[in-house]
């Protein structure tokens, strides 16, 4: 923190500000705060508060440094406070604009390509079209539907979903059984079969108990938990329907096994692991997309994963983490640069999955040079266009996986 | 219970003065909310890239208070009996064994026995919450980022209450609470809970001026001219686009090497020769080497020269 607000003393303006309403103002700047995204809770305002009382209001750095030290928890949030910082304490009357300023725009709501017609949208339009009518014609394909249909739907591409196939799909997901895919971790718990002898608890045992001499062995060993799982999503244009869908998968991971960290990215990347964490998919994908400035525009593969290796692979992929990068491969930035940063993920975590949705399709080579140069840096290659191949991922994801999904069958076929 | 010891700063320039006295070089940001976490009782929770000296705060602070640092050292796997405390098995068998061949047949006051204080070993924590006659000590938990959630999770209990349980002996509660402080390198995102009970401080490598001192402070012996040279170029190479730049720690190390070295100033040769010393990835010393070397350090150079 080298940049340091100016120290010039405090203008008429701002004296009167502080007289006697200071605790109103500091309540009303973390309340601003908190508007503009900080995570200020009320034990924060109070010790705010307490933190002025004991240092005393002396230069305005001081003043400054106080609040810093109390309200801001992540280094992240440093720039914002500062803004904030600057224009709330010049005068009352900026609170309104500050807001406004302070308030990520919102992006536009993903569409569809114009040149497509897809079933969703004539559906929608007509739906808007017949509303105003007559009872509404009665659709019984979600609550009871029938083997064959579930059966047509796991195997439907996303793209082709309709808004209603789309609902039913993310049901399914949510109820997916998620995958079994704990590891061993260094930290010890009492199991009857364990190879240590837990000393402590044989101890206690054996005083307690009545073995007559005899010492009952208790035993420790190692505790299982997940992995962390770090999901790298592409949102760029061709893959739009894609992602959405499997951020639902995401969501349901999220909920259901934790450490699971989120990323997406197109032109630049985003950490949207706390968006994630609401309850409701909907309020959670709700909160991406308020946050995520570049969805279905163009994708720049390399530049982000240079991001993602220098601000994040150290912070995320500690501990034995799974990473999941789902793109198309599609990629126009210069392949030495890509080749680079793919190799310096692949070496930074235990397995690199690659989900792809163009391995959907049956003629599917390994030609375009994204993908010649990312499939030698990554350990699995999979699709992800439809359920059956969300859950096949799934499967994968078990720590006691049958493999089969090299990603140099592909290189190799090239070759043939 | 007097204490001999320095007090707690009464200001904010008052704990700039202690550290000073210390050999630390601090700005004013940290002298803040140090203060703060003084006068409020708090934890205080230090986040930067590794080598920025967040560690060497604790310690200065312990040094400057007059008081005991105590160290917890946390990794993957840290649990309560390597971070609280265990008990001493090897003496309670022997314990027991004498008693059976006494004849003692009464077991729970046996067991009373074996699980008294006797045979109590105590580790970083249990430690801090121990009176001690120059005051309560500086608890340095080094490295939070790296023990794992269920360890962080025991830890926001203790900080709360500064109070452990001890189920044979009951709770052993802290009459000061020690002065907490608790470094991360980020390898980790650390949760929420744990951060509120702390005050927060991002620790960002020092401006040039303030490195310089550091440098001058802990490495007198090198030669001024080669001291401005190598912390202006470190300060360049920060600048470029590293997987990992040098912290403070290194700074320190390659004026250490170089004046070892007998460098009285900076040579591109010399340079790529110790390149090792300020960086630790093979790819940051390839794209550093050579060329680029010189390229930066003639900029620096200009730096300098324009500077007087």
């Amino acid at each position: 923190m080298t940049d340091r607000p100016d120290t010039t003393s405090l203008s008429a303006d701002e004296a009167e500000a502080f007289e006697g309403r200071l605790a109103d103002n500091i309540v009303h700047f973390a309340r601003a705060l908190r508007t503009a995204g900080m995570r200020v809770g009320p034990g924060s305002v109070v010790d705010a508060i307490r933190a002025v009382e004991t240092a005393g209001i002396g230069e305005k750095a001081d003043f400054y440094w106080v609040l810093h030290s109390v309200l801001v928890k992540r280094h992240e949030d440093h720039d914002l406070f500062d803004q904030a910082f600057r224009l709330y304490w010049r005068k009352r009357a900026l609170l309104e604009r500050l807001m406004s300023q302070l308030l990520p725009p919102s992006p536009p709501v993903p569409r569809d390509d114009a040149e497509e017609v897809r079933s969703r949208v004539a559906e929608a339009l007509l739906k808007n079209e017949q509303k105003p009518e007559a009872p509404k014609p009665k659709l019984e394909i979600d609550a009871k539907m029938t083997l064959s249909s579930q059966e047509v739907l796991q195997r439907k591409d996303f793209e082709q979903m309709s808004a209603a196939e789309i609902a039913q799909a993310r049901q399914m997901i949510a109820r997916m059984i998620l995958p079994f895919d704990k590891v061993k971790t260094r930290r010890l718990e009492p199991s009857p079969r364990g190879r240590q002898i837990d000393l402590r608890r044989s101890l206690r045992s054996s005083i307690r108990g009545g073995s007559h001499g005899m010492i009952d062995l208790k035993r420790l060993a190692p505790a299982r938990k997940h992995p962390p799982l770090v999901a790298i999503c592409d949102i760029s244009g061709s893959m739009t329907q894609y992602s959405r869908m499997f951020l639902h998968f995401l969501h349901a991971l999220t909920e259901a096994r934790g450490r699971v960290f989120s990323f997406v990215f197109g032109t630049r990347l985003t950490n949207i692991t706390r968006q994630l964490k609401a309850r409701d998919p909907d309020e959670a994908l709700e909160r991406c997309s308020d946050i995520v400035e570049d969805w279905a525009g163009g994708t720049r593969i390399a530049t982000c994963l240079h991001a993602f290796n220098r601000d994040w692979s150290r912070r995320v992929l500690g501990q034995g983490a799974v990473v999941l990068l789902v793109t198309d491969g599609l990629e126009r930035d210069g392949r030495e640069e890509l080749a680079f940063e793919m190799d310096r993920l692949h070496r930074s975590c235990r397995r690199l999955i690659w989900l792809n949705p163009l391995l959907r399709y049956d003629g599917f080579e390994a030609k375009a040079a994204g993908i010649v140069t990312m499939l030698p840096h990554v350990d699995e290659f999979r699709t992800i266009h439809n359920l059956n191949a969300m859950a096949d991922l799934v499967h994968a994801l078990d720590a006691r996986r049958p493999g089969g999904a090299d990603p140099m069958r592909w290189l190799r076929g090239e070759a043939a | 219970m007097a204490d001999q010891s320095p007090e707690i700063p009464q200001s904010i320039d008052a704990t700039l003065t202690l550290l000073a006295s210390a050999d630390y070089v601090a700005d004013r940001s940290l002298a803040t909310v140090l203060y703060l976490a003084l006068k409020m009782g708090r934890p205080l929770f230090l986040e930067g890239e590794a080598g920025v000296g967040k560690t060497e705060i604790a310690k200065v602070l312990a040094k400057a208070l007059g008081r005991r640092l105590i160290r917890l050292q946390c990794y993957e796997g840290l649990d309560v009996s390597s971070a609280v405390y265990e008990w001493n098995y090897a003496a309670q068998m022997i314990e027991i064994r004498v008693a059976e061949a006494e004849g003692v047949v009464d077991r729970a006051r046996l067991g009373e026995d074996v699980f008294s204080e006797r045979f109590l070993v105590k580790r970083p924590l249990l430690e801090a919450l121990e009176p001690d006659t120059a005051g309560p000590p500086v608890l340095l938990i080094d490295e939070l980022d790296r023990t794992d959630e269920a360890f962080e999770a025991f830890l926001l209990e203790v900080l709360s209450d500064f109070q452990v349980t001890i189920p044979e002996i009951g709770t052993v509660t802290a009459a000061r609470p020690p002065i907490v402080v608790i470094t991360s390198n980020r390898t980790r995102e650390i949760h929420d809970a744990l951060k509120r009970r702390c005050l927060y401080h991002w620790v960002d490598y020092p401006d040039a001026a303030r490195e310089l001192s550091i440098v001058k402070a802990k490495v007198p012996e090198a030669p001024q001219k080669l001291s401005r040279e190598v912390v202006a170029f470190v300060q360049a190479i920060r600048r470029e686009d590293l997987f990992k730049a040098p912290g403070v720690a290194e700074t320190l190390d390659w004026a250490t090497a170089l004046t070892e070295l007998n460098a009285v100033a900076l040579d591109a040769a010399t340079i790529s020769d110790t390149l090792g010393v300020l960086l630790k990835y093979q790819d940051d010393i390839q794209r550093m080497q050579g060329s680029k070397a010189k390229e930066l350090l003639d900029q620096v150079r200009a730096e300098l020269r324009a500077a007087g």
